[in-house]
């Protein structure tokens, strides 16, 4: 087997005396989509956050392509190929749509402060191929980030833009691996049937590799290559969809002792 | 069917167009989407003809506005010979290119540097050292006044260094302890290991005058007067400033430096080094306040520890946030209006005049031409009449006092206000209070009672400014200051021309 | 900055019958009259130190104008004194003089704070960190100046030395050589018997622990019913309070003058940051660190670089042990 894109060994991850996250060994491979879930508490977003390096594990390593990026800084895992959402929005809101998603490219351009200063034919080739990559990642999703969008505030967006915009900032630093945590949140059956697709596309047309944390099993059962469940920081199953939802720890950690089964 | 969730932020629901998009990528209903999705803006604008004003103010491009301004910087000469106001020029010049530097940290970057002024005066130092007999060094200016800037990139990149660590509040205590150290340094660098670096409370003297390709540019004219070639060169250097900083906004860094300031995780997790990103604006913001000190320091020919006190920092913080942090038009306008200000507050009789313009203008503003504006001016010329010649008549020398200053207004304002020969100690205080008191619980009433309380409120002003405030104009300004920099944080933070933000909900 | 005052010190003689003639004896005098100088000087910076931790405890805001409240309250305690008949002549017994100066300095100053949070700083709470930040300067400005303008910028101080014919003085009772003056004994215990107060009024009453209950998540506490608003109020009344006893304490020994709020605040801050900001019994504690501190660098250094000293305190903590010595590492959920 190739060797897998994303790699988590043993991490642990702890607050003070709580352990978020126990000694989780997880595994994504290129290409594939690998959705995280578990009741709230679970460690789920915590183990975002170590990947991205927000937090340093305690114990553990993670790898990516290869290499180790335990303890580099959030924006050096960034410039790696990992790129995110948030659980809760986090956009630039009184930045333009189109200022958002340029923004992101800031990783992989390199026109310092003076050559900046002085307009120099570098610097003005590479804002217009940051605009440009902009505009492109945005045409993603259709008419509705399009036109006379790029130039509005991102505070005007409705929710569910928001959440595609947030999105489109994300594929803007040219990452490898996307981490898109809870990508459905608030969203109307409509709304989460094109999240369902989008994902998809999003690897089929973007070729990225896609870690979701999500609660919608709708969405869950219609993008993964792969499920995972945690539980208070530990993995409790791992498979197929059908092997996971029915997998009675699962079940337990959902719902209790005692309850039935989700469908 | 329309969804609810997916409601752009109108007034109004959205339009079937907009449904119609729902479904998938199609072209959009041509023009009516655009329409009702931008009907946010239209309700944001005003209405009227200061609507229109407002439309096409903002329609003119930045480097209008620029020269404009330089512009009239230096036609000033042409319009006034008096030696006194091109110096006045050129303070606010000086003024104009510090709040320009502060925006830099503070708008850009919303960090609150309160050891600001220390940059200043170490680019000050830094020319008064190599540009005087303190070490026997005379660069010329070419060379001098870049190697000066490139020290005070150095220095904020430096005290810049523990805002990796740090938070706001805990930034500020930082960056004053460097201006604590500054101080001390220059204060008490008479005597470092028997050498004297800064000559302490003696300070620098002969500092040369500005150098031009082998010619020196005298600081005075023939007549002893301010020599206007400073005003030009002060003017040529802010001109310089202003592009330099403004495109370096408009790029990706600025871009950057936007983003930090919206939110510095996000920015950081979309590949932004946050703290390096933090440093450079903290050293942008030290080299153009260094390149300042430069000029202040060839000008007046010598440097001094009190020139960098702690007053001249909330000036500037005043100018920046009445101007609008982040807005570099904004903060010059606001560096204008504080100079102008300031230099108005000196004289008793003109400060008089202003309180009253101000006053006017102020009611003017808030009552317009209205019936409620005469109830209140008429209620408050008729109670200053009235309370006078009750004074009087109790007691002579309670309206016999001369008003301080002279000016047109003085014997205008002896017939109305209450001026008495001497003020009994325990009086300023308890008016001072009393108005303040006055104004605060003016702004928790609403309706007819605010309008009763205004009238007593607005004689009582009229008596502090007159007796307590004019008699000493040095606390006077700094109070007045502090008063705007509330008074602004609180009503108007995004100042005069800085953009009105959403903050993260 | 203005000039600041040079501490005046008044070096009590050792009557002479009690001096020993050894150097160590007369070392251990020194030892003792600093020890001395830094309770004095600590009870009186642990007053300011509670009142900036009560404050950031709930509003995570540094209160930069808690230093001019100091200052404002001990020029209320001049004008107090001054309706008194002044210290030579007052028309009340000196014990009763002093706490009529102090309460009334406390309650000016309880409603200076509440004007402060109600005017400057409620209308930005939810604004980003540095809004209310810039107003706090506008603010400490404000007063400093307002001071300035209503009574000159000279230095004053009670004259404590001349009430009841220096009786504040020449009372007292004797450690070996060295001579403890009523007057100290006044201001360690008055600061204690106020810090008492605070404690029970923080850990026994129900505001109190609405109060610890808001600092720790604001709108928890307010979705359980408690009234935020009136919290800060207290908090901002207690601190306040405290800051101008400390002004009236402080200045029965030392001058003081209208731009004094800003080296005074700083040193009460610095006591809060050492005690961990937030925690009452730990701004006690770093106040009287500080206040030992400081003495033995004015006596063992030399009183030019005590401030610096203070500063220098001040960001080490801040750079290598924000917490303080009593306070919890900040842990923030991201």
């Amino acid at each position: 087997m190739a060797e897998p894109l994303l790699e988590l060994k043993g991490v642990s991850m702890s607050f003070g005396g709580l352990a978020c996250v126990s000694k989780l060994d997880l595994f994504v491979g290129e290409g594939e989509i690998v959705s995280v879930i578990g009741p709230n508490g679970a460690g789920k977003t915590t183990l975002f956050n170590l990947v991205t390096g927000v937090y340093e594990p305690t114990e553990g390593d993670i790898r990516f392509a290869g290499e180790s990026i335990t303890g580099l800084e959030p924006h050096a895992i960034t410039r790696k190929g990992i790129a995110r959402t948030f659980q809760t929005l986090r956009l630039f809101l009184n930045m333009t749509v189109r200022e958002n998603v340029m923004a992101a490219a800031y990783g992989h351009t390199h026109a310092g402060p003076l050559r900046s200063m002085l307009r120099t034919p570098g610097q003005r080739r590479e804002e217009r191929e940051i605009r440009a990559l902009a505009e492109k990642r945005l045409a993603f999703f259709g008419e509705r980030l399009m036109g006379y969008r790029w130039d509005q505030p991102a505070y005007s967006l409705s929710y569910a833009n928001r959440r595609r915009l947030e999105i489109a900032r994300a594929t803007a630093t040219n990452p490898r691996l996307l981490l898109l945590d809870e990508p459905a949140a608030g969203m109307n059956p409509r709304e989460t049937q094109e999240i369902t697709e989008l994902i998809g596309q999003l690897r089929k047309e973007g070729g990225y590799t896609i870690l979701v944390i999500e609660h919608d099993m709708h969405v869950v059962e219609g993008i993964s290559d792969r499920v995972v469940a945690l539980d208070h920081g530990v993995k409790i199953a791992e498979g197929s969809f059908g092997k996971v939802a029915t997998d009675p720890r699962v079940v337990e950690a959902y719902l209790g002792t005692g309850g039935m089964a989700r469908k | 069917m329309p969804s609810n969730y997916d409601e752009d932020l109108t007034r109004r629901p959205e339009g079937a167009a907009e449904a119609s998009t729902a479904q998938g990528p199609t072209s959009p209903a041509v023009g009516r989407d655009e329409w009702v999705a931008r009907h946010g803006e239209r309700v944001a604008r005003r209405s009227g003809w200061l609507g229109t004003l407002e439309t096409r103010l903002h329609a003119v491009p930045w480097w209008a506005w620029l020269t404009l301004l330089v512009a009239t910087a230096c036609l000033i000469p042409v319009f006034s010979d008096s030696g006194y106001v091109r110096r006045v020029a050129f303070d606010t010049v000086v003024f104009m290119l510090l709040a320009l530097g502060l925006n830099i940290v503070v708008g850009w970057g919303g960090l609150l540097d309160l050891g600001f002024v220390a940059f200043f005066g170490i680019g000050a130092y830094a020319y008064a050292m190599l540009a005087s007999d303190q070490f026997g060094i005379h660069l010329p200016s070419l060379v001098a006044i870049p190697l000066v800037a490139l020290i005070g990139f150095v220095a904020g990149w430096l005290v810049g260094l523990p805002s990796r660590r740090l938070t706001g509040d805990y930034l500020a205590i930082v960056t004053l302890f460097f201006f604590q150290l500054f101080l001390t340094f220059t204060n008490n660098g008479d005597d470092v290991f028997g050498h004297s670096f800064t000559n302490g409370p003696n300070g620098i003297l002969n500092v040369d005058e500005l150098s031009f390709f082998g010619r020196s540019l005298s600081t005075t004219t023939s007549q002893g007067q301010f020599a206007i070639s400073y005003l030009y060169a002060a003017v040529v250097l802010f001109g310089l400033v202003y592009v330099a900083l403004h495109l370096l906004n408009e790029s990706r860094t600025g871009r950057a430096w936007r983003s930090l300031r919206e939110d510095s995780l996000a920015a950081e997790l979309m590949g932004m080094p946050v703290n390096w990103l933090k440093l450079l604006a903290f050293a942008f913001g030290a080299s153009v306040a260094a390149l300042t000190g430069t000029l202040s320091a060839a000008l007046n020919g010598s440097v001094f520890p009190q020139d960098f006190a702690f007053p001249l920092l909330i000036t500037i913080y005043t100018m920046v946030i009445l101007g609008g942090a982040g807005s570099q038009l904004g903060v010059v306008l606001g560096a204008i209006l504080i100079s102008v200000l300031l230099e108005v507050l000196r004289d008793p009789g003109d400060a008089r005049s202003l309180f009253y313009v101000l006053v006017l203008l102020g009611l003017v503003g808030v009552f317009r031409l209205s019936r409620r504006l005469a109830v209140v001016l008429g209620g408050t010329i008729v109670l200053g009449f009235v309370a006078r010649s009750v004074a009087g008549s109790i007691d002579d020398r309670w309206t016999a006092g001369v008003p301080n200053g002279g000016g047109r207004l003085a014997s205008w304002a002896a017939d109305w206000v209450i001026v008495p020969t001497q003020l009994a100690g325990w009086i300023a205080p308890a008016t001072y209070i009393g108005l303040i008191g006055l104004v605060l619980a003016l702004t928790l009433l609403h309706g007819w009672l605010r309008i009763a309380l205004l009238v007593p409120t607005l004689y009582l002003a009229a008596f502090v400014w007159e007796n307590v405030m004019l008699a000493k104009p040095e606390p006077t300004r700094y109070v007045v200051l502090g008063a705007i920099l509330v008074a602004v944080m609180v009503v108007r933070p995004n100042g005069l021309l800085g953009e009105k933000r959403v903050e993260i909900i | 900055m203005a000039a600041r005052p040079k501490r005046v010190e008044p070096p009590p003689d050792p009557p002479p019958a009690l001096r020993l003639s050894t150097r160590l004896a007369a070392r251990l005098d020194t030892f003792i009259q600093l020890t001395l100088n830094g309770l004095t000087l600590g009870s009186v910076y642990a007053l300011i130190a509670l009142g900036y931790s009560l404050v950031y405890g709930i509003l995570k805001l540094l209160n930069f104008a808690h230093g001019d409240v100091v200052t404002v309250g001990a020029f209320i305690g001049f004008g107090m004194l001054q309706l008194l008949g002044g210290s030579t002549d007052p028309a009340v017994p000196v014990w009763l003089l002093l706490v009529l100066i102090t309460a009334t300095a406390m309650a000016g100053c309880a409603a200076l704070g509440v004007a402060i949070e109600r005017f400057a700083y409620r209308p930005l709470r939810d604004a980003p960190r540095i809004a209310p930040l810039i107003s706090a300067l506008g603010v400490s400005f404000f007063l400093a100046y307002s001071l300035q303008l209503l009574f000159g910028s000279e230095q004053r101080d009670y004259d404590a030395f001349s009430m009841d014919n220096g009786a504040l003085f020449f009372n007292g009772f004797s450690i070996g050589a060295v001579h403890v003056p009523l007057l100290r004994i006044v201001i360690i215990c008055a600061a204690f018997a106020l810090m008492v107060v605070l404690w029970f009024l923080v850990n026994k009453t129900r505001t109190g622990k609405a109060m610890k209950a808001t600092s720790f998540d604001r709108e928890a506490a307010a979705m359980m019913g408690i009234d935020v608003d009136r919290v800060i109020v207290f908090a901002f009344v207690l601190g306040s309070a405290l800051a101008g006893a400390a002004g009236v304490l402080s200045a029965l020994r030392v001058p003081t003058y209208p731009s004094a709020g800003f080296i005074t605040g700083l040193k009460g801050f610095t006591a809060a940051v050492i005690g961990g900001i937030g925690s009452v019994p730990g701004a006690m504690a770093g106040g009287l660190i500080l206040g030992l501190a400081e003495a033995y660098t004015q006596g063992y250094v030399s009183t030019k670089w005590s401030d610096l000293a203070v500063f220098v305190i001040l960001i080490l903590f801040m750079l290598f042990r924000p917490q303080g010595l009593f306070g919890r590492p900040d842990i923030t959920k991201v």
